[in-house]
């Protein structure tokens, strides 16, 4: 019998069935707000982009990078999709690499999805909106900005998301170490991991705005500063 | 325009999963390393006290998918991935057409909304 341990996200067992059925429920229901709040976000436009997002993420979550000797990370892409395709769509988005993830992949157990979609595809996609939102003034001045935004965010999430797994742990974990430990270790490692999800983020959310700002749902709304060959045109007239 | 950048978005993303992905840690991941605290890997088993001594068999471990590999095959890591990003193009783009909004024949298609 296979009893090594290997997975990316939360395996089955980590934590009790009720609050496995918890955080189940407040996955659906935060998920099926998402999906109606989605729909006036997504058009012809922006309908292909959301789904070529979600299989991006779900590649680049398969390249773990290296943090500490014995240690790694993968992006999680809270901030990512956030910024580009909003929290709405983006948390669908996460939610479908997830549900990919562990019913083919055998990655992040099945009775875990729950917690796993709240950690990541609600908390660190809101997390990474919120603190993008907040910087939106800064986002917008400049490619610099967007950049420097998209890092941010995309540490912010990371950090955030951890917390989820603290909070599922301290409400009811099966056991194995302190919630202490739990706590400074999630902490710990998810600051580190966050400096490669920020540059991972502000390299792609930067490599879509050099392209495709219109794509970008951070800037939605702004005048087309970060295009230089779409100048307004001239005139006074009318 | 559109169909290139997309196509393109497309492109990084198989490259990923099929190839660069070949270049990834396989030490264990944040949650991960949280999970074996306590615990030294002994061959299968896991030695000592830590959380993922509860981590259960996984229900689909029987997936010709299981742990990105196509039928367990060694080095097979790469298809796995590229099968993976197909799957979820389809799913997710399928899904976002769906739901995406119509805008009424005669409206300008490209028009930015900003509200």
């Amino acid at each position: 019998m296979r009893t090594a341990y290997s997975a990316m996200h939360m395996s089955d067992g980590l934590v009790n069935a009720p609050t496995s059925l918890v955080f189940g429920a407040i996955a659906i229901a935060g998920l099926a707000v998402c999906l109606v709040r989605a729909r006036a976000d997504l058009d012809e436009r922006t309908a292909p982009m959301a789904g070529l997002v979600t299989a991006f993420v779900f590649a680049v979550q398969m390249v773990n990078f290296p943090i500490l000797p014995g240690a790694s990370g993968h992006l999680l892409g809270g901030a990512l999709v956030a910024i580009l395709v909003g929290p709405w769509v983006g948390a669908v988005c996460l939610a479908i690499v997830l549900a990919v993830q562990a019913l083919l992949f055998a990655d992040g157990g099945l009775t875990a999805l729950g917690t796993n979609i709240t950690n990541m595809a609600l908390i660190g996609v809101f997390a990474g909106y919120g603190v993008a939102v907040a910087l939106r003034a800064v986002a917008r001045r400049s490619r610099g900005g967007l950049v420097a935004t998209a890092f941010v965010a995309a540490f912010v999430n990371t950090v955030v998301a951890s917390l989820g797994f603290v909070l599922e742990y301290a409400v009811g974990g099966s056991g194995g170490a302190s919630l202490g430990a739990v706590f400074g270790l999630m902490v710990g490692l998810h600051a580190l991991i966050g400096i490669g999800e920020g540059v991972i983020t502000a390299a792609t959310v930067g490599a879509v705005a050099a392209v495709r700002p219109d794509l970008v749902y951070l800037l939605r709304g702004s005048r087309p500063v970060l295009v230089r060959r779409a100048a307004p045109a001239a005139g006074g007239a009318a | 325009m559109n169909r290139r950048f997309l196509l393109a978005f497309l492109l990084v993303a198989l490259v990923v999963a099929g190839g660069v992905s070949y270049l990834a840690s396989s030490s264990p991941d944040g949650l991960d390393t949280v999970a074996l605290h306590g615990c030294t890997e002994n061959g299968e088993q896991l030695a000592g006290t830590c959380i993922a001594q509860n981590a259960g068999e996984h229900a689909t471990a029987a997936s010709p998918l299981a742990d990105y590999a196509l039928f367990g095959g060694q080095g097979t890591g790469g298809l796995a991935g590229i099968i993976g990003v197909l799957v979820t193009v389809v799913i997710a783009g399928g899904l976002f057409w769906t739901l995406r909004r119509r805008t009424p024949a005669g409206s300008a298609s490209r028009s930015v909304r900003d509200e």
